[in-house]
């Protein structure tokens, strides 16, 4: 029997029927092996509540052949004996089996870090909460402990980092999140009602509202059975392509300012108001709220928006490759960030890296060249932009030529366009699919996004999945501070940017 | 009489407008419009007004650290002429009770961030402990090297008589004011070695030392690093002005303006370092006043070099 159904993503969803139910043990023992190969990795693992007991649905990516493999099986709900854990193999699991285990109790034996993801009680042990967090530690005389939040100083959200030193040397970093339950995904099949679940896809993480909102859109398309207009493609990734500038250029702006370099702060300050202006101009948000919807959209472009984002992007680009060429010639901020923070390529692989923060460790991880839809998959081939140096540097050298890459394509893309009236208004009650699961992959800045949703009879979700990348990156921030110096923490945070509220859903 | 409160009087100016000059350099640098002149003067101000609040895991010590910071700054501020003029204290010897001075508030900051017991207060007296011991023979040197030139070991004697010096000398005196240039940076906890801006505790050196105070006990802290910036810079003035023009009228804008447009335009211009090569960049100066105090010394002897 085929252990897994193949699909890929731009096909439509798949009826539960059609996934094939296996043995774990079978299972447990193909993807032993089949994860040492790198074209390999997990795009989301959760488990369901069905009638006779919990269904456990695997998606796997194969970089390669751009299929999606998917999988599901079903162990004895009355077994005692608990699932072997496929993190004690390859890390990359360890998010998705920690939440299954504060969710549903299961057991992963052998698992070598079955700590809460998100929640503050665990099923197995009530006294377990988020103010007993087991953190780990170290017995030294030479070693001290700084703990960082969870009440951040700045502005940003909830997450406590507690770090183990020696002097001024980085000896282990923890980082536990989960202090926000905002209930994402519950949210998400309590309500039905399709608008409302678009301004929650919109609110997943607001730096990647228009990435998460394609995301949901795609995945509702796909189970109307609508195959989007070209036209309608191609703004969509005009936007989503916007917001990568913008995020690119805020975060070149916040490593300069961490390094106490204000020359290019300031200059990426502005760059970076005047992309979000841009987008404003064109859907009325900065961050692209309302832009995207399912079947259709509220704000088509003109040939008046069209032209103002052509120069705008055009200057944005100019300038910033001016930006970009002083930033590579800085010898104090080169010395700053080479050789600072590495994740080598096979620790990047290993704990499941993706997007960005993958390709800055020459790692390729890249939705829009290895799985593309829409747009992407037809006209725009791209070509994914990896460095070799796993550093700090890296990391910005990815941002740094990601921005005017991301502005050629959205050159490219409306240089020959001439909006037609075909852009339909979005429809929030096309009738969805039943007993299928959907899912669409959207390469946002920061990496891979990938939404599941399972439907009913009725064509109801009744189960909704969101993964960010930052679920996966966030171990890669605790491995690049190991060793550093404490006081190159928050470049090395600052380099992955990671999102709080995209892991606490 | 009239000269030592002139002389006091212009020290105080200095104090009060290096700041100033910083932001609005740095203001227009970043092609800003910038904050008010006087901003850091009424935030002060501000300041003053309020009380304090103090952390229950603190002792006597943290509350008395601020007045014997202040303190300490301003009586080396004291010592310091301005160029022709004559300070308000000196006496024989006095080079080395400023130094200590300066030594003896930077040791009272350090105990009260170790009195508040944080981690992160402990790390920044750690780091202030270590860039404070290495700056200090730095400090010492050139002023050795000052007192070895004018054989009078007072501020107000060696400048007095500086101006009477051999022209060959000149090159010293210039290298003695760009140490104590470096020396003003590391102190005053500036870019390279430090950065008053940032808002990452993990990194910051004199901030995040400063982190526990509020209200009155704040604004002491930032008058005495005024006070302390002032003393060192016009050193740095006093030793450039003797070269071309021992006037205070030459002197006093020297302090104010050379020393606040160097701060601002190096912190526009340049990154901070990273904070395990700040040592190496202290050493550097230490090892650069060992040769100005080496290179004085055998002009002296007057050996054609």
């Amino acid at each position: 029997m085929e252990l897994y159904l193949k699909t890929n993503n731009t096909a439509s969803a798949v009826a539960l029927a059609d996934i094939p139910q296996v043995d774990y043990e079978a299972l447990y023992a193909d993807l032993a092996e089949r994860m040492n190969d790198s074209r390999y990795h997990v795009a989301h693992y959760f488990a369901t509540e069905v009638e006779a007991g919990l269904r456990f649905y695997l998606l796997l990516l194969d970089d390669t052949s751009a299929e999606v493999l998917i999988t599901s099986f079903q162990p004895d709900y009355y077994s005692e004996e608990g699932l072997s854990s496929l993190t004690a193999l390859h890390p990359a699991f360890h998010p998705f089996e920690r939440e299954m285990h504060e969710l549903y109790g299961i057991h992963f034996n052998h698992h070598p870090w079955l700590k809460p993801l998100r929640f503050p009680h665990d099923r197995r042990d009530k006294n377990s909460t988020m103010d007993s967090y087991p953190f780990y530690s170290i017995e030294g005389d030479e070693l001290h402990e700084v703990n960082v939040g969870p009440i951040h100083a700045g502005i940003i959200e909830p997450g406590a980092f507690r770090f183990i030193c020696n002097g001024e040397q980085v000896l282990h970093l923890e980082i536990a999140l989960g202090y926000q339950h905002r209930g994402v995904e519950s949210e998400m099949v309590r309500n039905q009602n399709r608008l409302r679940q678009t301004l929650i896809a919109e609110s997943i993480a607001g730096d990647s509202a228009i990435a998460h909102t394609t995301a949901y859109a795609e995945l509702i398309e796909k189970l109307a059975e609508y195959k989007p207009d070209m036209d309608l493609a191609r703004e969509r990734v005009v936007a989503i392509e916007l917001e990568r500038i913008a995020m690119h250029i805020a975060d070149t702006g916040a490593l300069a300012t961490d390094i106490g370099f204000q020359l290019y702060q300031v200059a990426c300050e502005a760059l970076r108001t005047m992309t979000i202006n841009t987008t404003q101009a064109w859907c009325g948000n900065r961050f692209g709220k309302s832009l995207i919807r399912p079947l259709g959209s509220n704000h088509p472009l003109t040939a008046e928006k069209i032209e103002l984002i052509r120069r705008n992007v055009k200057e944005i680009r100019r300038r910033y490759n001016e930006v970009r060429c002083d930033i590579l010639e800085a010898p104090t901020l080169l010395a700053r960030f080479e050789q600072c923070g590495l994740v080598p390529t096979h620790e990047m692989q290993r704990i499941g890296g993706v997007g960005m923060a993958a390709r800055s460790s020459n790692l390729l991880r890249d939705i829009r060249a290895t799985h593309p839809s829409g747009y992407y998959a037809t006209e725009l081939h791209h070509t994914p932009i990896t460095k070799r140096d796993c550093d700090v540097m890296s990391r910005l050298a990815t941002r740094l030529d990601e921005v005017l890459q991301s502005a050629d394509y959205i050159e490219q893309i409306l240089a020959d366009y001439h909006p037609t009236d075909n852009i339909a208004k979005p429809d929030y009650a096309a009738p969805l699919r039943g007993e299928a699961l959907s899912f669409a992959l959207v390469e946002g800045w920061r990496g891979e996004i990938c939404h599941v949703a399972l439907t009913d009879s009725c064509g109801n979700i009744t189960k909704y999945k969101v993964k960010d990348p930052s679920v996966h990156n966030w171990l890669a921030l605790a491995i690049a501070v190991r060793s550093e110096g404490i006081s190159d923490f928050p470049i090395n945070n600052k380099s992955f940017n990671l999102s709080y509220c995209g892991h606490d859903l | 009489m009239l000269v030592k409160l002139l002389n006091t009087l212009l020290m105080i100016v200095v104090a009060l407008s290096i700041t100033g000059v910083i932001n609005r350099t740095r203001a227009l640098l970043a092609g800003r419009k910038g904050i008010r002149f006087m901003q850091h003067i009424y935030n002060v101000r501000l300041q003053l007004r309020k009380g304090a609040v103090y952390s229950p895991t603190t002792s006597l010590l943290f509350r008395v650290a601020p007045c014997v910071y202040l303190g300490a700054a301003l009586m080396a501020f004291l010592f310091i002429p301005v160029a022709d003029l004559y300070p308000l204290l000196s006496f024989n010897g006095d080079i080395i009770l400023v130094a200590y001075l300066l030594a003896l508030s930077r040791v009272a900051l350090i105990l009260a961030a170790m009195d508040t017991g944080s981690s992160f207060e402990g790390m920044g007296a750690s780091r202030e402990a270590l860039y404070g011991a290495l700056v200090e023979p730095a400090l010492m040197m050139a002023m050795a090297t000052l007192a070895l030139f004018c054989g009078y070991s007072s501020f107000a004697q060696i400048f007095e008589t500086a101006q009477e010096l051999d022209m060959n000398l000149t090159v010293v005196l210039l290298l003695v004011s760009y140490v104590f240039v470096i020396i003003m940076f590391i102190e005053a906890g500036r870019v390279p070695v430090d950065d008053p801006r940032t808002h990452l505790e993990l990194t910051m050196i004199h901030e995040v030392m400063c982190l526990d105070y509020s209200g009155i006990d704040l604004a002491m802290i930032h008058i005495a690093g005024w006070l302390k910036n002032a003393t060192i810079a016009m050193i740095a003035a006093n030793a450039i002005s003797v070269v071309f023009c021992f006037h205070w009228q030459f002197a006093a804008p020297l302090a104010i303006f050379g020393t606040g447009i160097a701060i601002g335009i190096v912190e526009s211009l340049r990154a901070r370092n990273k904070l395990s090569r700040n040592t190496t960049y202290i050493l550097t100066i230490v090892a650069m006043s060992a040769l100005v105090l080496l290179t004085g010394f055998l002009l002296m002897q007057n050996i054609d070099i």
